[in-house]
């Protein structure tokens, strides 16, 4: 008896189960990628009544009331100037007392001292702030930072921030350039 | 004798499409791969603000999302903005037990690297998102992450 070669499946559907899978997968899935600001959040104080020293010449004040206007140590301020504003304070201006003091930090990486302000950028907000004028203005600030970063690593390793590759370099410019934002605990102030 | 054949009478023969399948395949595994579950259906209004300064976010598994703003449903839940954790509606008093959940739910030593992230309406108020954060505080979230679009750099 002759064998009877085994007859061939039909593919011929498969093409559209496979269609059904995919549309499947296009209905049930989203594409976008998560972006956003990454920040840390300061632990809880236990003594809310106990005051920090802080010299007063160390803080960059900035206000944020409910009406989404901007005060900046005392004077009113342009979103657009904010970021030029935390950069000139953050800068190392040795002997200057309108400016924060400077001290000098010993950066393992580089086996020297650099000199290091001791700016702090206190963001403060009323319970009414829109919460987009507050991510523009951390936006601004996360600038302003970010751009020193680039600045100095161009000046130390000849290449932007972004570019760097070796852990060591990067840890280097982050403790050269600490974000220094604190955020005031929020009162109650202003209405909803 | 006729060398060459006449074409009359034959029929154009069909296309082969038997890797069609293979080619829908590559696209099915393509969108696996590159695309996400979307796991909540999310119940507020989510229009986030722009801004340019953003990083990506790592590790999609480490990520708990806390989503913030009006309810899209205004005639049943207000125009209030509201927090949604999960599938549900929240107050500010669960997101203690929240972020105590989503710790139970990761593998012990990816514990601390829990990002929370905040995906907040841009008309939002800050008051509930002040509250949100310090209650994040207060269960020792501390990283956090304000979602926010890129923002279309303007030349």
């Amino acid at each position: 008896m002759a064998r009877k070669a085994a007859p061939e499946i039909n593919a011929g559907s498969m093409a559209d189960i496979a269609f059904l899978l995919l549309i499947f997968f296009l209905v049930t899935t989203t594409m976008d990628v998560d972006t956003g600001i990454t920040r840390k959040l300061p632990p809880p104080v236990e003594n809310p009544d106990e005051d920090v020293d802080v010299n007063q010449r160390n803080v960059l004040k900035i206000l944020l009331n409910s009406r989404n206007d901007l005060m900046v140590d005392g004077k009113r301020m342009d979103i657009a100037l904010l970021k030029d504003k935390v950069k000139d304070f953050m800068a190392i201006h040795p002997d200057n007392p309108d400016y924060p003091e400077v001290t000098t930090r010993y950066i393992d990486e580089l086996g020297k001292e650099v000199p290091a302000s001791k700016g702090i950028v206190s963001l403060k907000n009323d319970r009414g702030t829109s919460y987009d004028m507050y991510i523009q203005v951390q936006n601004e600030l996360a600038r302003a930072f970010n751009e020193m970063k680039d600045e100095k690593s161009v000046e130390l390793f000849g290449m932007k921030y972004k570019a760097l590759l070796d852990k060591n370099k990067i840890k280097a410019i982050n403790k050269i350039v600490p974000v220094r934002v604190s955020e005031a605990e929020p009162e109650d102030i202003g209405g909803n | 004798m006729s060398r060459f054949k006449t074409k009359k009478g034959k029929e154009s023969p069909g296309i082969n499409t038997s890797s069609l399948p293979d080619i829908i395949f590559m696209l099915l595994f393509f969108f696996m791969v590159s695309t996400t579950m979307r796991e909540v259906t999310v119940r507020v209004q989510q229009k986030m603000p722009e801004a340019t300064e953003i990083q990506k976010l790592e590790r999609k598994s480490l990520v708990s999302f806390i989503y913030i703003g009006e309810p899209k449903n205004s005639k049943i839940y207000g125009t209030n903005a509201r927090i949604q954790l999960n599938d549900y509606f929240a107050d500010v008093d669960d997101i203690q037990e929240f972020i105590a959940q989503e710790r139970q739910a990761r593998d012990e030593a990816d514990r601390r690297l829990i990002t929370t992230s905040l995906k907040v309406d841009g008309k939002t108020k800050m008051g509930i998102v002040t509250d949100v954060k310090q209650e994040l505080r207060k269960s020792g979230a501390f990283k956090i992450n304000y979602s926010t679009r890129k923002k279309v750099e303007k030349k």
